[in-house]
């Protein structure tokens, strides 16, 4: 199960404490999901690395009673003198698990060929988000950290990083983030909407998603955030 | 997989050693790569900087206050004394920035990644004293040390001082960019007054005093008497060095907690 108790995040401007969320609670269960709507700036990337751990809230808790994976996908992490191999021994030194059974999945899912040992400063965004992505399908974890935005590829990747996600780890929980209720409301039980500085719930994704045309419908009020 | 803090001594530990080694690896072929000499370069890179100051120092003459210490020991003694404290800290100061998107791993935490630079720069520096000290003993321009103990003593010492100051300060510049770019014109200030290149007895005793109230001078004083013996007349407080370190390692373990609470990626 992963908690969050009344978890805010506030980060420094140069105008001041500027609050990107306050008075956030939710919990999800073991093999349950949810789907977060937000328009861009909501603070949905944000969400997604307070509940990873890499970053922490300035007030609340965050609670992980299960093993949460790192935002899916994400390729800041890459050593980009290092190989793609060398790359993925980091990461499984890292999570304690052994490389060389991984290496099959993840030379078969990458499709990078020989590129896999090659220094990552010569892959092209495609190929890094493949790689990052097998990473993360390469580690064990019970929930996924989904932010739509950074699993950009063609439709070949897509429909394999949608096989791997939502068919082969169905029992598994997992958060996906998105501006665009599309893979939301195929793949998500309940949906919550992110709106200026407040996570807003409701009893079914259809009513998450109206409330969510609406707030696309305003202006974002962003002043209102800042801590004057 | 709960954060580091919410498990079991036992188990954080084995959490923090695997992501230690992982971070000691990644560093090392980072930094070195695979190619020529590879992670040799860790040991070959201070000796190079080592050599060349013990030449320039052996071609200037440096007056060594007619101690009859050979200026080629004086100048290992010396030059390595400063990797110690000097290297540590500077690869400490980029560690944040550098190593930022590796703390999407949870389970990675800056303090892991200064003890890896730390342990590097510690390892790099011993590795190239031991290289250097033993072809020039074999070679006769180095004397053997008169007492290995206390060589190992003002060693570990230095070792204390550079590992602290290096916490300290990596974790500042989570603050301040300020801290990294001070740090280099401190440490080219430091250098000349850190006891690598004179001993404090060579000064007038207003000047002994002044020096005296830097920790690293004490290091140096006691790793040249190990090395040199009584031959040379030192002036050191180890309990002086051993609080400064300490007050040093309070000081950075408390500001490295604080700076892990205040790392954005935004």
């Amino acid at each position: 199960m992963i908690s969050l108790e009344h978890v805010s995040k506030v980060y420094e401007t140069r105008r001041g404490p500027y609050n990107v969320f306050e008075d956030v609670s939710f919990t999800l269960p073991r093999g349950r999901n949810l789907g977060i709507l937000g328009r861009n700036g909501a603070g949905k990337s944000t969400m997604i690395r307070l509940i990873s751990g890499a970053e922490r809230p300035t007030t609340g808790r965050i609670r992980r009673g299960m093993r949460v994976s790192w935002p899916l996908a994400f390729v800041g992490a890459f050593a980009h003198n290092l190989t793609g191999l060398d790359n993925l021994k980091f990461v499984c030194r890292v999570y304690g698990v052994n490389h060389k059974p991984l290496l099959p999945f993840i030379e078969d899912f990458t499709e990078l060929g020989p590129f896999l040992r090659e220094p990552v400063l010569h892959y092209s965004h495609g190929m890094m988000t493949r790689l990052a992505f097998a990473l993360s399908m390469a580690i064990e974890f019970d929930c996924f950290l989904i932010d739509e935005a950074m699993i950009v590829g063609d439709a070949r990747f897509h429909e394999r990083c949608q096989y791997e996600l939502f068919h082969k780890r169905k029992d598994r929980a997992f958060i996906l983030v998105s501006h665009d209720a599309n893979a939301i409301k195929t793949y998500c039980e309940n949906a919550v909407v992110l709106a200026e500085g407040r996570l807003h719930s409701f009893p079914n994704v259809d009513a998450a998603y109206a409330y969510y045309l609406e707030t696309l419908a305003q202006k974002p009020e962003a002043m209102e955030r800042w801590r004057m | 997989m709960t954060a580091i803090g919410e498990l079991p001594f036992f188990q954080c530990l084995a959490i923090q050693s695997r992501v230690l080694r992982a971070l000691f690896l990644r560093e090392l072929i980072t930094r070195y790569g695979r190619d020529n000499l590879g992670v040799l370069w860790l040991i070959g890179e201070p000796m190079i900087f080592t050599l060349g100051v013990a030449t320039i120092w052996s071609l200037a003459g440096l007056a060594h206050g007619g101690t009859g210490i050979p200026i080629v020991a004086f100048a290992v003694t010396g030059y390595s004394s400063v990797l110690m404290w000097r290297n540590a800290t500077s690869h400490c100061t980029t560690g944040i920035e550098e190593n930022k998107p590796l703390l999407f791993h949870r389970s990675v935490l800056i303090i892991d990644v200064f003890f890896t630079r730390i342990a590097l720069e510690i390892i790099g520096a011993t590795g190239s004293l031991i290289v250097l000290s033993f072809f020039f003993t074999f070679i006769g321009w180095m004397p053997m040390p008169d007492n290995l103990l206390m060589v190992i003593g003002g060693w570990f010492m230095l070792a204390w001082f550079g590992a602290s100051l290096a916490l300290l300060a990596g974790a500042g510049t989570a603050f301040s960019s300020l801290v990294h770019r001070l740090w280099h014109p401190i440490a080219y200030l430091l250098f000349p007054m850190s006891g690598a290149a004179f001993m404090v007895d060579w000064l007038p005793s207003k000047l002994q005093y002044l020096v005296l109230f830097l920790p690293m001078v004490h290091g140096v004083e006691l790793l040249r008497h190990g090395y040199f013996g009584n031959v040379v007349q030192t002036h050191y407080d180890i309990g002086y060095m051993a609080e400064c370190c300490l007050a040093l390692s309070l000081c950075g373990m408390y500001v490295v907690r604080e700076a892990g609470r205040r790392v954005e990626f935004g």
